[in-house]
């Protein structure tokens, strides 16, 4: 199928306080129409900044996007101006973001704010974009659209207010909904709510969708592709099947090994992996997992794994293969 | 909303019943009383003295005096001046209209300086022009306010001449001897008084402005107009600044007393007719219905401006509600 997106080596990084924190390395990953991709990793591996530089929603300074291209619709997005970057934003890409609370402005009506796309990308009036957005928060979920058009965002709860998030972003029928986190500030039963919907939605309207996650479980069922994401790399990447069946990277084991597994009799405890990711102060000049990883040999420290394939469609950035214990 | 403004309304007259009694045993309390402005003054003999005092009243005890006074001007009667004999409010309503415009002037202007220029140097942050109005604004808060009317008049009323030998602006009154009213003419003579409080409070409210916008340009909800594709403008006057205004507005809203009391300087310095002046004369001469019809109209203007602000408050902010 066709790449609806398609980046290649991106590179990121935030100037710090002596120097830069390079948050990004190197980033390949891409999207098909109608797929949905995974994006996982623990807090602070640069899933966030990996998507939000796609649309340069990061801050820029301190922030700054030094290599990589984006190809979506036949343009590399990274090499847009802000004008012809903004008609995308909002229309053909649509943003979800992990806090509901403070994604909304809290001085402007919710439908103030959901009408807003549609104005300044279809050059819809007024009516025409109320009824619109009405029409979007009945399909998220909400009852009584009309009324709750005019509520504030304090007035609603967090979990009607990620279902008017996401109204928000597919107001415009965008090709591309990217949701970074969009459950973590969520109760577990709302979280599968929000899952469930979105589900619902991607049949409905066939968009192709990047969902970022610290939890595998959570998109166990949604997800078709998954990517893993270390400490500013990719470190795995493979259909979900394939990736459940055959974790290829110790990391995305010790991820795995950490979710509690229906098909188990016995109580295990659950395994986690010691330690935090790193923050990059420089490049470094060997796999960025070595300090915490259990199959470590002398190679690991010396060159930066590169992303081999394993089997088709499955490819993994570990000079050991972890279930053979041999470099590979 | 009708409900809550009643029930300020009706704890805005309660505060100033109480302020009327301060200011009213203020007053009184005077050393050497009442009356002491004139008992050092030759053309009045002890005789002319005592029967002022019978013919105001003073002989009275202060809660009578308040009692009286309070119930005269519930009639509508605040007394006359005892220095020009006309009725005390006919001398506040001459000059009020004066003072509203001098304060409302320099208002306005300060918030057209500050409000641009602070968004702008947020915008632009860390780049020379961003270091230059920081460095202005900061400079400009430490003028002191008499030193720099001074300079003002020095500078465009003394030292720089229209062709025809007079001076560039008026540094007095407000407006020329002998000319009736012209527009062009009130509004030369606004311009230094205006200048001279609108330029320091501008510094810091332009300082103010700043940081509030900083503040919110790196707010979550800035990055959703922006990931909408709003265009850049939208995301700034739509989104931020609504949020960087609220707590300017509160800022306002403390510093309206402030404002009110620039009046009794700027109006001395540039002999504007306002109610600060009024004040100053009548409190020279212990004029006490003048001084304090001036007075309550003052606490009126800062306990109605305070309810204003609180109201603006709510308009800008739907979090805030009213009760
Ligand atoms: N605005 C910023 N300034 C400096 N560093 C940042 C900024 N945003 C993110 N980072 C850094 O980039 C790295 C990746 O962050 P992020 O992409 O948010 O992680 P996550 O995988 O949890 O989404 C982290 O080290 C984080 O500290
Ligand atoms: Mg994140």
């Amino acid at each position: 199928m066709d790449d609806i997106l398609n980046v290649q080596n991106l590179e990121t990084r935030f100037k710090v306080k002596g120097g830069w924190n390079h948050a990004v390395n190197g980033v390949s990953f891409r999207v098909s129409e109608g797929e949905t991709l995974g994006i996982v990793g623990e807090s602070g591996c640069g899933k966030s900044v990996s998507v939000m530089s796609i649309t340069r929603l990061i801050p820029i300074p301190p922030g700054q996007i030094t290599a990589g291209t984006a190809m979506f619709g036949g343009r590399d997005l990274l090499k847009l101006s802000d004008q012809e970057l903004s008609k995308v934003r909002g229309a053909e890409i649509g943003m979800v973001y992990q806090e509901p609370m403070t994604a909304f402005n809290p001085v402007l009506s919710i439908g103030r704010q959901l009408t807003e796309p549609l104005e300044v990308h279809q050059g819809l009036t007024r009516q025409q974009a109320n009824a619109r957005a009405e029409e979007l928060l009945s399909l998220v979920g909400i009852p009584n659209p009309k009324e709750r058009m005019r509520d504030y965002p304090h007035q609603f709860s967090g979990g009607m207010r990620q279902r008017a998030m996401i109204a928000m972003a597919l107001v415009c029928s965008p090709k591309l909904l990217i949701a970074d986190e969009p459950t973590t500030a969520l109760d577990v039963t709302i979280q599968a709510q929000i899952v469930r919907l979105v589900k619902e939605l991607r049949q409905q309207l066939g968009m192709s969708i990047i969902w970022i996650t610290h939890d595998l479980s959570l998109i166990a069922g949604l997800a078709h592709r998954i990517v893993v994401m270390y400490a500013g790399y990719v470190i795995e990447e493979a259909p979900i099947k394939k990736l459940y069946a055959n974790p290829s990277h110790p990391y995305t084991m010790g991820l795995l090994n950490s979710l509690p597994r229906l098909d188990e009799s016995e109580h295990r405890r659950l395994e986690s992996i010691d330690g935090l990711p790193p923050i990059l102060h420089k490049k470094p000049s060997g796999c960025p997992f070595a300090p915490r990883c259990r199959f470590v040999v002398e190679r690991c420290h010396r060159e930066v794994p590169a992303l081999l394939t394993v089997e088709e469609d499955h490819r993994a950035a570990c000079w050991v293969n972890p279930h053979t214990r041999r470099e590979r | 909303m009708t409900q809550y403004i009643l029930r300020r309304a009706l704890q805005a007259i309660l505060t100033l019943l109480v302020i009327s009694v301060l200011i009213f045993g203020l007053i009184s309390s005077v050393p050497g009383g009442i009356m002491s402005a004139y008992s050092e003054n030759p053309d009045f003999t002890q005789e002319d003295l005592a029967r002022l005092r019978e013919k105001y009243g003073l002989n009275d005890p202060v809660p009578v005096r308040y009692a009286k006074w309070l119930l005269n001007v519930l009639q509508g009667d605040w007394g006359n001046s005892f220095t020009s004999k006309r009725p005390a409010l006919q001398e506040i309503s001459d000059r009020l209209p004066n003072t509203l415009l001098l304060m409302g002037s320099m208002f306005l202007v300060t918030l057209a300086i500050a409000i641009p220029l602070g968004i702008y140097s947020a915008l632009k942050q860390y780049t020379f022009f961003d270091h230059l109005l920081t460095t202005v604004a900061l400079a400009g808060q430490s003028l002191p306010t008499f030193w720099f009317g001074l300079l003002l008049i020095i500078i465009f009323s003394v030292l720089l001449k229209t062709p025809d030998g007079k001076p560039l602006l008026p540094s007095a009154g407000m407006m020329t001897l002998g000319q009736p009213f012209n527009l062009l003419d009130r509004l030369r003579h606004l311009i230094l008084p205006v200048s001279m409080l609108a330029v320091i409070s501008a510094a810091s409210y332009m300082r103010y402005m700043r940081s509030s916008m900083l503040d919110v340009i790196h707010k979550d909800y800035v990055r959703t107009a922006r990931g909408k594709g709003l265009p850049e403008k939208m995301v700034i006057s739509r989104h931020a600044l609504r949020n960087a205004l609220i707590p300017i507005v509160t800022l306002l809203g403390l510093d309206l007393p402030n404002l009110f009391g620039g009046a009794l300087f700027t109006e001395t310095i540039f002999a504007w007719p306002g109610i600060g002046r009024l004040f100053f004369d009548s409190a020279m001469k212990t004029d006490y219905p003048v001084l304090m019809a001036v007075l309550m109209v003052y606490s009126f203007l800062i306990v109605a401006s305070n309810l204003l602000v609180d109201l603006v408050y709510t308009v800008l902010d739907p979090r805030i509600t009213l009760d």
